[in-house]
């Protein structure tokens, strides 16, 4: 009986781990993603930002999400109770459930789905539910119009994620997530510099499906408040932020696998830059190295033993990322090397994904709701289209050579389709602009 | 306390959205209008200001301003004070230009008098006025810019405006509410490094102005939130009495300093900055063009300081003839006046203060009918009032 139970739960015992450490990791992730915005916030700002908490804030994110747990739980007299409680987990479910079938590394992902890529679509999605539910129990006008918004954004640049989506998965001909990968390391190529075009806009689409500036219209703070989350107050608003945050990495990461060969080292195949291999465990010594040379410039002693730590945490994973290089070919150490490495090269382009949502954040000022329906539908999503047309004919034009990586032929093809979507864009956005003003000049007495 | 409020001292009564829901009509779709309060706790409503919106959607088909929620009395203050008394509270009026506001009391009352304040407290004064200028408009701009979305250009706005206030701080010690002028001249004579100080500033700002124009002045983004949005027309403006940056970007070229100079500015050159379309795009080029003549009109005032007294012979008892006086400057935000009675006594008989926020917010409405929520964020930002000073 035992034993049938075992053989039973034994093809599922791997991705079960997974997930408890997905579920484990995440929040903390998100917490610490939180800080990293804050710390590049603080940057572009010209101040600190966090430094009280820990060494350089660097607790910050758990003495965060211990006063949200422990605030007072408020749920307004006036609103629909029941689905003022569930919508946010509606949200945090749905953005967690998409992280089930991302690969962060050739062994690390919870389910291999052959629909991946449209299943990951599609429950993301679903995370609209919980905001637009949310804002309407909430019973608040400032709430009712963050939803709305929401919810009329997310429809508009879904299509043209969509689309841009398509691009990568003409030219991989799968919708599973891993197989997308694998085509890449196949091609030598990232479908990246086959369909630039394709990346920009699901860049442009993602931000704004994650409600993210300059496409915040739902969460505004200038103008609603906080929009659909104005009611919500402690660990439930906390949910809503998890969700923003786990949303953003699930972009992130679906961007690093359709458009960056996800956990493929740069140029796998080109043993003459085999030296990248080492990249890992170098920088976690770099930054290893630096943490302990500021450990003794702490103020506090507990703050001194804080950094000193992160110093030793950084060193484990540098060691952790090294033995499998080193260790002979065949051991299993070895045969760690792909899974460990692949994670590193994962989180690293997922991470830098991010710091763009963040620097866009920082520089923009934020789109008029009207102005941002006009973007997508008279822009994005017709220039979705054509490129979607490009990529067709880039795969069409491409199909005879046999060079697999970046021939000049596909070069050639994917720079002239590259070349008629920018005309197609800028004839529409031209087409697009009402009447300017004439230019105000300053005049002189 | 019922009688009062039933006695029909109050119209309307304010808190309730009865008067406005007798006009709710029902829209093209089928749903009803709704009204939203904005304010007075509200993050971009500058203060305690509260505006009812009537909303179809997200159009605004009918606004309301509702003040009075920071009055304190100020000009009955007056009353009971002293004229030397009574200075330190015209600070705490616009709070963000606290110096402008003294020099305009300060002038007003000398002019009562009378007297006439030494030229080298004339030229001091006029570069720490207009010092207050730029720190004001760097408040605006940064508010400004960050009810609009851009969350950076604050930052840059304050570490700028630090500067002017660390000058301030060397000169009379206060930061904020300055009380840097008395009447008749100035109680502290102007520290060592005053010009030394301002002109490092102004040079140094000429950069810093140009750096917030490439975050902002020709942004896609910035032009679409701005252009086109809250536009008042020249006759408009006039008609309701706006002044400063908002009737010169309609196009109107007023400017006290040079219509009826005061302190030193009739010694200086500077040019009056003004727009065409009297949107909020114009009113932003407008105010970014004054920093820089600011900085010109300070460069200009340190080559040449006059050496002398700087207090006239006013006595420690201020006694005005009777008579009544007005007196307005060029304050950051448009005309300041003052208006003062004196009955023969040590305390005015009364003091009327015109502050350019309180008649600017008059063209709120005008601006915001037809645009969306987002937009009168944007306008009651360009708009730049202080609330201390509209509820006075």
């Amino acid at each position: 009986m035992l034993q049938e139970l075992y053989e039973f739960f034994k093809p599922h015992l791997l991705p079960l781990l997974y997930a408890a450490v997905i579920v484990l990791v995440l929040p903390l992730l998100a917490g610490y993603v939180v800080l990293l915005e804050r710390k590049v916030m603080a940057d572009m700002q010209a101040r600190l930002g966090p430094m009280r908490v820990g060494p350089h804030g660097l607790l910050q994110p758990i003495a965060d999400a211990l006063k949200l747990l422990i605030k007072e739980d408020i749920i307004p007299e006036s609103s629909d109770k029941w689905i003022f409680w569930m919508a946010p987990l509606l949200s945090v479910t749905a953005g967690m459930l998409a992280m089930a079938a991302l690969p962060f590394g050739p062994v690390f992902q919870i389910a291999e789905l052959n629909v991946g890529l449209l299943f990951i679509l599609g429950i993301s999605s679903m995370g609209i539910f919980g905001i637009v539910l949310g804002g309407w129990a909430s019973n608040s006008h400032y709430s009712l119009l963050g939803a709305m918004r929401s919810s009329a954004q997310l429809v508009s640049y879904e299509t043209a994620a969509g689309m841009a989506v398509v691009s990568a998965v003409i030219l991989g001909g799968t919708l599973s997530t891993r197989g997308l990968v694998e085509i890449q390391a196949q091609k030598h190529v990232w479908f990246f510099f086959l369909a630039p075009i394709g990346f920009f806009l699901y860049l442009v689409a993602s931000i704004a499906e994650t409600n993210r500036a300059p496409f915040d219209m739902p969460e505004a703070e200038s103008e609603l408040v906080a929009g659909y989350m104005t009611e919500y107050s402690g660990f439930r608003w906390a949910l809503y932020f998890l969700a923003e945050y786990t949303n953003m990495i699930v972009v992130a990461s679906l961007a690093t696998i359709l458009f960056f060969g996800g956990w493929l080292r740069p140029f796998p195949n080109v043993h003459a830059l085999n030296f990248l291999d080492y990249l890992p465990m170098l920088l976690m010594l770099l930054v290893a190295g630096y943490s302990l040379y500021r450990a003794p410039k702490q103020p506090v002693a507990i703050q001194k033993m804080v950094m000193a730590a992160v110093a030793g945490l950084c060193f484990l994973l540098a060691v952790a990322l090294a033995l499998p290089q080193f260790a002979p070919a065949g051991t299993l150490l070895a045969s760690m090397k792909p899974g460990l490495h692949g994670a590193f090269w994962f989180l690293l382009k997922v991470g830098i994904y991010l710091y763009t949502f963040l620097w866009l954040r920082f520089t923009l000022p934020r789109y008029r709701f009207d102005q941002l329906m006009k973007l997508g539908w008279h822009f994005l999503i017709p220039v979705s289209i054509v490129n979607v047309f490009g990529v067709g004919i880039t795969v069409y034009l491409s199909r005879s050579t046999d060079e697999g990586g970046m021939g000049w032929s596909v070069a050639a093809a994917v720079a002239l389709t590259s070349v008629v979507t920018l005309l197609a864009a800028a004839w529409l956005a031209k087409k697009g602009e009402h009447e300017p003003a004439p230019p105000a000049t300053p005049e002189s007495v | 306390m019922t009688d009062f409020l039933n006695s029909g001292f109050r119209k309307t009564d304010l808190n309730s959205d009865a008067n406005m829901e007798q006009n709710v009509e029902t829209t093209v779709l089928g749903a009803d209008e709704i009204i939203i309060n904005m304010g007075p706790q509200h993050p971009s409503t500058h203060g305690v200001l509260r505006v009812k919106l009537k909303l179809d959607g997200e159009k605004v088909v009918d606004s309301e301003c509702i003040i009075g929620y920071l009055h304190r009395g100020v000009e009955k203050i007056a009353e009971h004070r002293t004229y030397q008394q009574f200075a330190p509270y015209v600070d705490r009026m616009d709070y963000v230009a606290a110096v402008s506001n003294g020099l305009g009391y300060c002038e007003a009352i000398e002019k009562l008098l009378g007297v006439e304040a030494p030229p080298r407290a004339r030229v001091i004064r006029t570069i720490l006025t207009e010092l207050q200028r730029i720190a004001s408009h760097l408040v605006w701009l940064g508010t400004h810019a960050l009810d609009i979305g851009a969350l950076t250009p604050i930052f840059y706005c304050f570490r700028e405006r630090e500067e002017i206030l660390k000058i301030f701080e060397k000169y009379c010690g206060a930061r904020l509410t300055t009380h840097a002028f008395r009447i008749g001249g100035l109680q502290y004579e102007a520290y060592d490094e005053l010009e030394k100080d301002t002109e490092r500033f102004c040079n140094d700002f000429e950069h810093k102005v140009d750096e917030y124009e490439t975050l902002l002045t020709s942004n896609r983004i910035w032009l679409g939130r701005t252009k086109g949005i809250g536009v008042i027309s020249g006759e408009q403006a006039i008609a309701i009495g706006a002044t400063g940056p908002v009737i010169r970007a309609s196009g109107i070229q007023w400017d006290i300093r040079k219509a009826a100079p005061y302190a030193a500015y009739d010694q200086y050159k500077f040019d009056i900055p003004t727009g065409k379309n009297g949107d909020t795009y114009d009113r932003y080029m407008v105010r970014m063009e004054e920093m820089r003549q600011s900085t010109r009109i300070c460069l200009q005032a340190i080559q040449n300081i006059p050496t002398g007294p700087i207090m006239a012979r006013v006595g420690k008892v201020l006694k005005p003839p009777p008579g009544e006086v007005y007196h307005a400057i060029e304050a950051p935000k448009g005309e300041l006046g003052y208006y003062v009675v004196s009955d023969g006594t040590t305390q005015p008989y009364r003091v009327r203060i015109r502050p350019p926020s309180f008649v600017n917010l008059q063209a709120f409405d005008t601006m915001v009918k037809g645009h969306l929520v987002a937009d009168v964020v944007a306008i009651i930002g360009t708009l730049d009032i202080v609330l201390g000073e509209v509820d006075r």
